[in-house]
């Protein structure tokens, strides 16, 4: 397998505001590889939209990337590590949005009112290369056109809040593929969107990611959306990534207990008809009272007293791709700190 | 109404919302939310209605509360084994016992609950409202609520911003039945949750209809989660119903084709079963603009003349309502069922 072309290792990001410490991101690791999809995946509050900012390092205050790595291979071969770059330098700003593209869940907050679709995609264009505003027009045009939105060379004239939502989120896609990124993040694209709308986003990304290779971080908390996309999958719970894996790894042969409730927990149209779902105790931990130990122990059926609820376990490699962080599987455990 | 066995008949149910422009605020058109709209829910079960944003399962829900008075048609609601009343012409002062019949269950279980109320002043103020002025009395059944809804009785006096997602909407279900309603309309219940916990809420719905008979009306657009809660589905498009049919029909059965374009769309949990997907072009109509014909003309793959001009109208197909020109002849698909899974 080719080099990644984006290695996160060991990512902690806290927020840290009056109250207390957020350990929003608290050692995520993953790798991303040129052409290949990873999703991330986890309920509500589990660092998915962090892991996503960190990265781009655009996390809001009271938040900081505390430590850990972020390797970025750039076109020349050379690595950066973007967990060491001011976030506010000109270099940082470059990567973003030129080598890393990234659509957020809600279009309507991203896009502005003020401009034309048309002028916000020329912005995009000519901050990343130097061309005419007729060639950064053209390009516009194209970019909508790429997207799949109808008519582009009226619609480059037209303003977001004319658009409806699915037409928003290609526009969005557009945005973020203007300066010809080799990485796209996408967090939750089409949370907000119709079933049907959502068949069409899923299928643009496909399309766009194989005519120009394209790596994809997809975030979203829905497995359906995981298991038709993604060809590697990071699960996270509270701010750890607590199993990753090849895709049909996770679905088919999950190992960490959290992986395999939620799975079952899933509702299918595939299921029979008024079934019950298996559901998980509890429900998740407020942000400021993380429980010690595994965070998944107090919800979890196999947690053994005195080990899961002292010990962070550390991560275990199951095979070359398959990694699990739970004191089921083999390795002794960390003490804790 | 057609059976003693059912609750609710709703026949012809129409809501046209006024369009105004202009300083004198000039109705310049309609928007035709609910576009003739007929089902009925029989007593201890679940009818989902089911369709994409805008498709009016919001407005059909409300005007079966009568939070929105109906432009025509008629609700039927059975009050008692022997009577009916037509909630969409019912004065407002007779609707007030009604109310206690027919209850409500929200989407957003942070912003229904009123953040400076206790629990037990939450679910107890239908009782209060209704006449049960004894404190005693409303602590009693308030606890009895609790128990039902698997929440601590130790947890009355709690305000709700102590509580999760998940434990809010079950604080929404013990008052909606505190007065022993006979219909629940639960709009988007479980949308606002996550995963594991809307498991937990839609096992607990399962339950209660099991233990009090209940009669849902299942407002939903997430196929998943209405495959585990329903017998009967009904799939809206702009306003109408396209089809109706028994959960396991709908599924793997369907007979219209938005029906089956829908089914196709929801991702599947199983990464070996990447299937090719009917990708509809085009957006969902305008309710305030619908194509003549078949609404779903412009995005049907089946669509023959015919379906541009003429609107199809709810006919029995092989036990299906179905609204399609071409639903005798087409063989649509669904999705598998979980015996081949
Ligand atoms: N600006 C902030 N200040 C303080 N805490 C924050 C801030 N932003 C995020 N957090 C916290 O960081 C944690 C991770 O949040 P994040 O937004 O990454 O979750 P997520 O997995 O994206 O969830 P969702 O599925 O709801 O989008 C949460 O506990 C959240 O409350
Ligand atoms: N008070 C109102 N005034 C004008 N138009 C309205 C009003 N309420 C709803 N509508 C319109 O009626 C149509 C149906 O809306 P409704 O809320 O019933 O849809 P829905 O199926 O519940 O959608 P969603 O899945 O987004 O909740 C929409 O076009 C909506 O904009
Ligand atoms: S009536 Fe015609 S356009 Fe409408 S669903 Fe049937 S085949 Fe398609
Ligand atoms: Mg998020
Ligand atoms: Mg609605």
């Amino acid at each position: 397998m080719a080099d990644p072309i984006l290695s996160v290792r060991d990512l902690v990001t806290y927020f840290r505001p009056e109250e207390g410490v957020v350990r929003a991101v608290d050692g995520a690791s993953f790798d991303l590889y040129p052409g290949g999809t990873l999703g991330i995946v986890g309920e509500s509050g589990c660092g998915k939209s962090v892991t996503a900012r960190s990265i781009l390092r655009i996390v809001d205050r009271p938040g900081e990337v505390e430590s850990g790595e972020i390797l970025l291979r750039r076109d020349d071969g050379g690595i950066v590590d973007l967990a060491k770059i001011d976030p506010r330098r000109r270099e940082m700003r470059a990567i973003r949005g030129g080598d890393i593209g990234y659509v957020f869940q809600e279009p309507m907050s991203s896009l502005s009112a003020f401009y034309t679709i048309g002028n916000q995609l020329m912005e995009a264009v000519r901050l990343h290369r130097a061309v005419t505003t007729k060639e950064a027009r053209q390009r516009a045009v194209e970019l909508l056109q790429l997207v799949g939105i109808p008519r582009p060379e009226q619609r480059v004239d037209a303003y977001s809040f004319e658009l409806s939502g699915g037409l928003r989120q290609r526009v969005m896609i557009a945005l973020a593929l203007a300066a010809e990124p080799r990485i796209l993040i996408a967090d939750e694209p089409t949370t907000a969107l119709d079933v049907t709308t959502q068949a069409q986003i899923l299928d643009l990304i496909r399309r766009i990611q194989d005519e120009r290779r394209l790596a994809v971080i997809l975030i979203t908390h829905d497995m359906g959306v995981i298991a038709e996309m993604a060809d590697t999958v990071a699960v996270m719970y509270l701010g750890k990534v607590v199993e990753s894996g090849p895709v049909d790894a996770i679905f088919h042969a999950p190992r960490h207990p959290y992986t395999q409730a939620l799975l079952r927990s899933i509702p299918s149209v595939l299921a029979e008809p008024r079934s019950r779902l298996a559901t998980i105790a509890g429900s998740i931990p407020h942000p400021y009272a993380r429980p010690e130990g595994c965070p998944f122990h107090p919800r979890c059926a196999r947690s053994i007293a005195g080990v899961c609820d002292r010990t962070v376990p550390v991560v275990t490699k199951l095979d070359e791709r398959h990694e699990v962080r739970c004191v089921l599987y083999g390795r002794p455990a960390e003490a804790a700190e | 109404m057609t059976s003693p066995q059912t609750i609710l008949s709703v026949e012809g149910l129409k809501k046209y919302f006024p369009i105004r422009r202009g300083l004198l605020r000039k109705v310049v058109g309609e928007v035709k939310a609910v576009d003739d709209v007929s089902f009925t829910i029989d007593r201890g079960e679940t009818l989902s209605l089911v369709g994409e944003s805008g498709c009016g399962k919001t407005t059909t829900s409300r005007c079966i509360l009568r939070a929105v008075h109906p432009t025509a048609g008629a609700i039927r609601f059975r009050t008692d084994p022997t009577r009916n009343v037509d909630v969409a012409v019912l004065p407002r002062a007779e609707l007030r016992p009604l109310r206690r019949q027919i209850q409500m269950i929200f989407q957003d279980p942070y912003s229904s609950l009123n953040p400076r109320m206790t629990i037990a002043d939450i679910i107890g103020e239908p009782l209060l409202v209704n006449g049960v002025s004894s404190l005693a009395a409303r602590r009693t059944r308030v606890g009895e609520l609790l128990d039902l809804v698997q929440l601590p009785r130790a947890y009355m006096n709690r305000f709700p911003h102590a509580f999760s997602g998940g434990q809010r909407q079950r604080i929404g279900i013990a008052r909606a039945l505190a007065l022993n309603p006979t219909l629940i309309v639960a709009d988007e219940p479980v949308s606002a949750l996550d995963v594991s916990v809307q498991a937990q809420i839609i096992n607990l719905m399962l339950d209660l209809q099991e233990r009090l008979g209940l009669s849902y009306l299942f407002v939903a657009h997430d196929l998943s989660v209405v495959k585990h809660v329903s017998h009967r589905v009904a799939v809206m498009y702009v306003g109408r119903i396209v089809e109706v049919a028994s959960t396991a029909t709908i599924f793997h059965r369907p007979k219209h084709p938005y029906t089956e374009a829908l089914l196709s769309a929801v991702p599947t949990p199983d990464p070996r079963r990447r299937a090719k997907r009917i990708v509809l072009e085009g957006e969902v109509a305008d309710p305030a603009n619908a194509p003549p014909g078949c609404a779903f003309h412009p995005r049907c793959r089946y669509a023959i003349e015919r379906c541009r001009q003429e609107l199809p109208r709810l006919a029995t197909v092989d036990g299906s309502l179905v609204a399609c020109h071409r639903s005798t002849e087409l063989g649509l698909t669904g999705v598998a069922s979980a015996a081949h899974a």
